[in-house]
């Protein structure tokens, strides 16, 4: 009978009519999903963000081959000019041409953040899954390391990391993967939580499933939302940690074309006016972190129906 | 009522709420669909209307209709709605204000939905006062009244205290004070107690036909259950795919029903006398249609076994049964007629008398420790489960019937000193030390089987987990045997493909019961397995509940606070109250009594369809906390027929045979029992002092 609130008689509650009405049953598994995509595709927000981000991937991949310029190679003729027809972003101090620069230095950052994000979700979903299930002293104990290690700005514990081991591009991954598996176990634990209030866990253990068939298996399809989300969400951030460590200094080494690299390396130029040498640069950065946040921001609002 | 209204008209009025040819649209993805169609009653003063049918059947559209809170993809599409002569549609944002703050007032089912969290109950209820235009103080006195006249013996603790702190009965006392503190024209109560024990619910409708007659208020009562519809109202209509199918008196409407979904409805409804083998239940076959999806003729003809041509092609007109009687069936007087869709009487399996039992349990006992208290959710309690036999176990929620069920299956790993054993072999205690064996002989169905089936697997999955987990079974054979499963679950191969949220609670139910089936188990829990769903789905499930039985030798224990399941299932019941056996026997003594006098208030809170309402005892206050059990007999706070020489307070009764086969703790000898069973109930309690008008005019 009906035990849910008022609104469940509300058509529109319920996307297939009535649950068990004939209809409903001709509906094919996929279509939720399949719906979900038609959705996202129909969003303004996430067409915007998947056109920019699908710019700057275009970049790292065949920068190289359509940059008006050389990045690396300096023109001594005509270095610090402004903007021109020539040069459309202008050149920097060794001449170089920043259009050029900015385009084939979406390359190494695209590379570093998406796979030390996809690193820190692997982990992060694992700690949390197991953090969420197992419980108990398991979950006591690896919360408060992660709220040790969270105590710590991500930029601080990758800077001490790269100046222990020194830096590449592995160490880079792996250094922003693993500070990022701590965030990410703790919306996976709280995702977790809410599931195993489910009588479907108790089913699974009278079944005689082992933890980790329960965890792959039952819970991980049930929390693949925030999950997804989560990974959208650290991807912008990635791009923006990677860029801060190599504005430090501690990323990509010159005179590889990087946003940092080259922001860092041209700043003391902006009060001489040179303005173009730091702007296109760091709106790359902004762009690209906007995007990714926009499609994040979508996937949110879609899973959210 | 409103001070805004011209006296003359409050006098002069006599019906409250007039609903004439309302039809309600929803707009859904671009495309309107008619919830709620040609639906006209009308309510007088002091009069309870009833508007009972299935979830989806537009009970809850209608009430929203009325209150104009329909959500923004809603409206109201034709007909008018008019509250003490004053048309609802032509009032504007000002008016409708007023008339939600003086004239009409909504209780809704979940009251710990309803009050606000963070604000403390004497500030919302004395709100209501201060709208009125009265001063803090006064209000806030007036409150405090208000909650006496609801029966709270301790108003001003509740008013002192945070919605939390409070048990669903209280608040939903609270709320109907709240509801009433404006002198509502008219009270619309939508499932008051659907989430309250049957006590609680008792107490609660006791409240409301006096109070109905102090304000002049006319009630509009929504609720799925005939029982209490019988109980509450005077006139009711029952409605499906917002159609009012029928209207009338209630006594007469539920006597005599003159429409096939009526007859149907009723039908499905387990009364005294019915039972699994003999009187089952009947079902309506088929589904709800989806709003707007009968286009042409009645909307029920798809389901109705007297459906001809002309109910496909003519939609009935409201044919006049009687006086004030009528019904949307082309054939009314054929309608308590209807053939039967299932045998009255089948052949069933009868428990093995005698025999080893299945499983065993000593002195089962589980203390759960929160916040540095000690919790005794379950205290010895012993058990035997007899071959193919049934096990009911009831009691009130806390009473700790699923904590015995989850100890059982090793999901709760009780006290030391409990014992289990399996067709004689020691049982370990936990789910995770058990063999496949062992974990095979005992699952569950749970109560809802939204929740029990993960929502990302396939009816496929579901059911072959078990197969390869439970029976062991091969890829091929597993193949095979799924296919036996489903279908012995009465559903189709179509559904193997499909996830749970594509299914129906019946058939979603169908598919959980068909995955505890799969292992071939010697035991099967069925914690509630029918309270989430519609009562046509449940005559169905509890029907196949005891077709499978039969089939496969099971023994069942069956967990509900729903008495006329347990009636209809049970062989043997088990009455628990604060974790401890009070009474055990066959269904048949348990329920003739002499009765324990717990389980006597039990069956007494308990709305019926059979004839007028039985003397009832009432409990007063609720179960107490398993942390502060009561000294003594620890029934003895709240028994209506406990001794004066104070035995009661100061010494626990044992489990006691007081006849054959029939075990009761109780300090009271059996006869003396019977003879008072026999008399009737004890005082009632005394009416509270009231002051007339409370509303400053």
């Amino acid at each position: 009978m009906s035990v849910g609130p008022a609104v469940e008689e509300i058509p529109e509650a319920s996307p297939l009519g009535r649950g068990g009405a004939a209809g409903a049953l001709d509906v094919s598994a996929g279509r939720i999903r399949r719906e979900h995509l038609h959705q996202l595709v129909r969003t303004k927000t996430f067409l915007a963000g998947a056109l920019i981000l699908a710019w700057w991937v275009m970049c790292a991949i065949f920068g190289q081959t359509f940059a008006p310029f050389k990045a690396t190679s300096p023109n001594l003729l005509s270095f610090n000019s402004a903007p021109s027809a020539a040069h459309w972003f202008g050149t920097d101090a060794l001449g170089r041409d920043v259009l050029s620069r900015v385009v084939v230095g979406a390359r190494d950052i695209l590379k570093i953040a998406p796979l030390a994000t996809l690193l820190g979700t692997l982990v992060g979903t694992t700690i949390g899954l197991a953090q969420g299930y197992i419980g108990g002293i398991f979950d006591l104990v690896v919360g408060r390391v992660v709220d040790a290690a969270l105590a710590l700005p991500t930029v601080i514990v990758a800077f001490l990391f790269v100046v222990a081991v020194g830096t590449s591009t592995l160490t880079l991954v792996l250094v922003i993967g693993l500070v990022f598996g701590l965030i990410i176990a703790r919306t996976v634990r709280a995702a977790v939580l809410q599931e195993r209030e489910l009588d479907y866990l108790d089913a699974a253990r009278l079944r005689g499933e082992t933890t980790v068939h329960v965890m792959f298996v039952e819970i991980l399809p049930n929390v693949m939302g925030p999950v997804l989300v989560e990974f959208t969400v650290r991807l912008g951030y990635a791009v923006f940690t990677i860029a801060t460590l190599s504005f430090l200094g501690f990323g990509v080494q010159p005179p590889t074309p990087d946003w940092g690299a080259d922001i860092a390396a041209n700043y003391q130029y902006l009060a001489a006016g040179y303005w173009w040498e730091t702007l296109f640069p760091a709106l790359a950065i902004a762009s690209l972190v906007i995007a990714v946040n926009l499609i994040g921001d979508s996937i949110e609002a879609v899973l959210a129906q | 009522m409103s001070s805004q209204a011209p006296p003359a008209t409050a006098a002069t009025t006599a019906t409250a709420l007039v609903v004439d040819r309302l039809h309600v649209t929803y707009k859904v993805r671009a495309t309107d669909r008619l919830a709620v169609r040609d639906v006209s009653f009308s309510i007088g003063r002091e009069q309870t209307f009833g508007l009972v049918g299935e979830s989806g059947c537009g009970k809850s559209t209608t009430a929203l209709a009325i209150t104009r809170y329909l959500p923004s993809n809603g409206r109201i599409s034709g007909g008018s709605i008019s509250v003490n002569g004053q048309d609802l549609a032509s009032m504007g944002p000002d008016a409708l204000r007023r008339l939600r703050a003086r004239t009409i007032s909504m209780v809704y089912q979940e009251p710990a939905r309803a009050l606000n969290p963070s604000i403390r109950v004497g500030r919302q209820v004395a709100e209501v006062y201060e709208l009125a235009g009265l001063k803090k103080a006064e209000a806030l006195e007036r409150a405090e009244e208000m909650l006496r006249v609801v029966q709270i013996a301790d108003p001003g603790r509740i008013l002192r205290a945070y919605p939390h702190q409070l048990s669903g009965g209280m608040l939903q006392r609270v709320i109907i004070a709240m509801a009433l503190a404006s002198e509502p024209s008219l009270l619309i109560l939508d499932e008051p107690t659907t989430a309250l024990d049957a006590t609680v619910e008792a107490e609660v409708l006791d409240l409301l036909a006096p109070l109905r007659e102090r304000f002049h208020t006319a009630v509009l009562f929504i609720s799925h259950n005939l029982g209490l519809i019988a109980r509450m109202c005077d006139r009711v209509a029952v409605m499906y795919a917002g159609e009012m199918v029928e209207q009338g008196p209630a006594r007469e409407i539920l006597d005599n029903p003159r429409h096939p979904y009526t007859v149907g409805l009723l039908r499905c409804v387990p009364r005294a006398g019915q039972r699994k083998d003999h009187g089952r239940l009947d079902t309506i076959p088929g589904f709800l249609p989806g709003p707007g999806d009968v286009q042409a003729g009645c909307v029920f003809a798809a389901r109705c076994a007297l459906a001809t041509r002309r109910c496909t092609e003519e939609a009935p007109p409201l044919y006049q049964v009687s006086a004030g009687r009528t019904s949307r069936c082309h054939y009314y007087e054929q309608a308590p007629n209807v053939p039967r869709t299932t045998p009255q009487d089948v052949k069933l399996a009868t428990p093995v008398e005698g025999g080893e039992p299945v499983v065993s349990v000593w002195g089962a006992s589980k203390t759960f420790h929160a916040r540095g208290e000690r919790l005794h959710a379950l205290v010895g309690v012993d058990l035997e489960l007899g071959r193919g036999e049934t096990l009911g176990l009831v009691g009130e929620s806390g009473s700790g019937k699923t904590t015995l069920a989850r100890v059982l299956l090793g999901l709760t790993v009780p006290d030391q000193g409990s014992r289990i054993e399996l067709e004689g072999s020691p049982l370990p205690m936990a789910c995770t030390a058990r063999d496949r064996k062992q974990l095979q002989a005992l699952q569950i169905v749970f109560q809802n089987p939204g929740s029990a089936l993960n929502r990302r697997h396939t009816v496929r999955h579901i059911i072959t987990r078990s197969l390869k987990k439970l029976a062991g079974l091969s890829r091929q054979e597993s193949e095979r045997r799924l296919v036996e499963v489903v279908h012995s679950v009465r559903m189709e191969e179509r559904h193997l493909a499909l996830h749970p949220y594509q299914l129906s609670g019946g058939l979603k139910q169908r598919v959980a019961i068909a995955r505890a089936f799969a292992g071939a188990p010697r035991v099967l829990v069925c914690d509630e397995p029918t309270s989430a769903l519609d009562v046509s789905v449940q005559a169905a499930i509890l029907n196949l509940l005891a077709d499978l039985q039969s089939q496969e030798h099971v023994s069942y224990i069956v967990i509900s606070h729903d008495l006329g399941v347990v009636r209809y299932l049970a062989d043997r019941i088990v009455v628990l109250y604060l974790g401890r056996v009070m009474e055990e026997g066959s269904a048949e003594t348990v329920f003739t009594g002499p009765h324990h006098p717990y389980t006597e208030a039990l069956l007494s809170a308990v709305p019926s369809l059979d004839g007028p309402p039985r003397e009832r005892i009432r409990l007063k206050g609720e179960i107490p906390s398993a942390a502060r059990v009561p000294t003594g007999c620890v029934f003895h706070t709240r028994c209506p027929r406990r001794l004066s020489s104070g035995i009661c307070e100061s010494e626990e009764p044992p489990l006691a045979e007081v006849e054959p086969g029939h075990m009761m703790r109780c300090h009271i000898p059996v006869d003396q029992l019977r003879r008072l069973q026999a008399k009737g109930p004890g005082p009632s309690p005394s009416p509270v002092p009231w002051r007339s008008s409370i509303m400053p005019n």
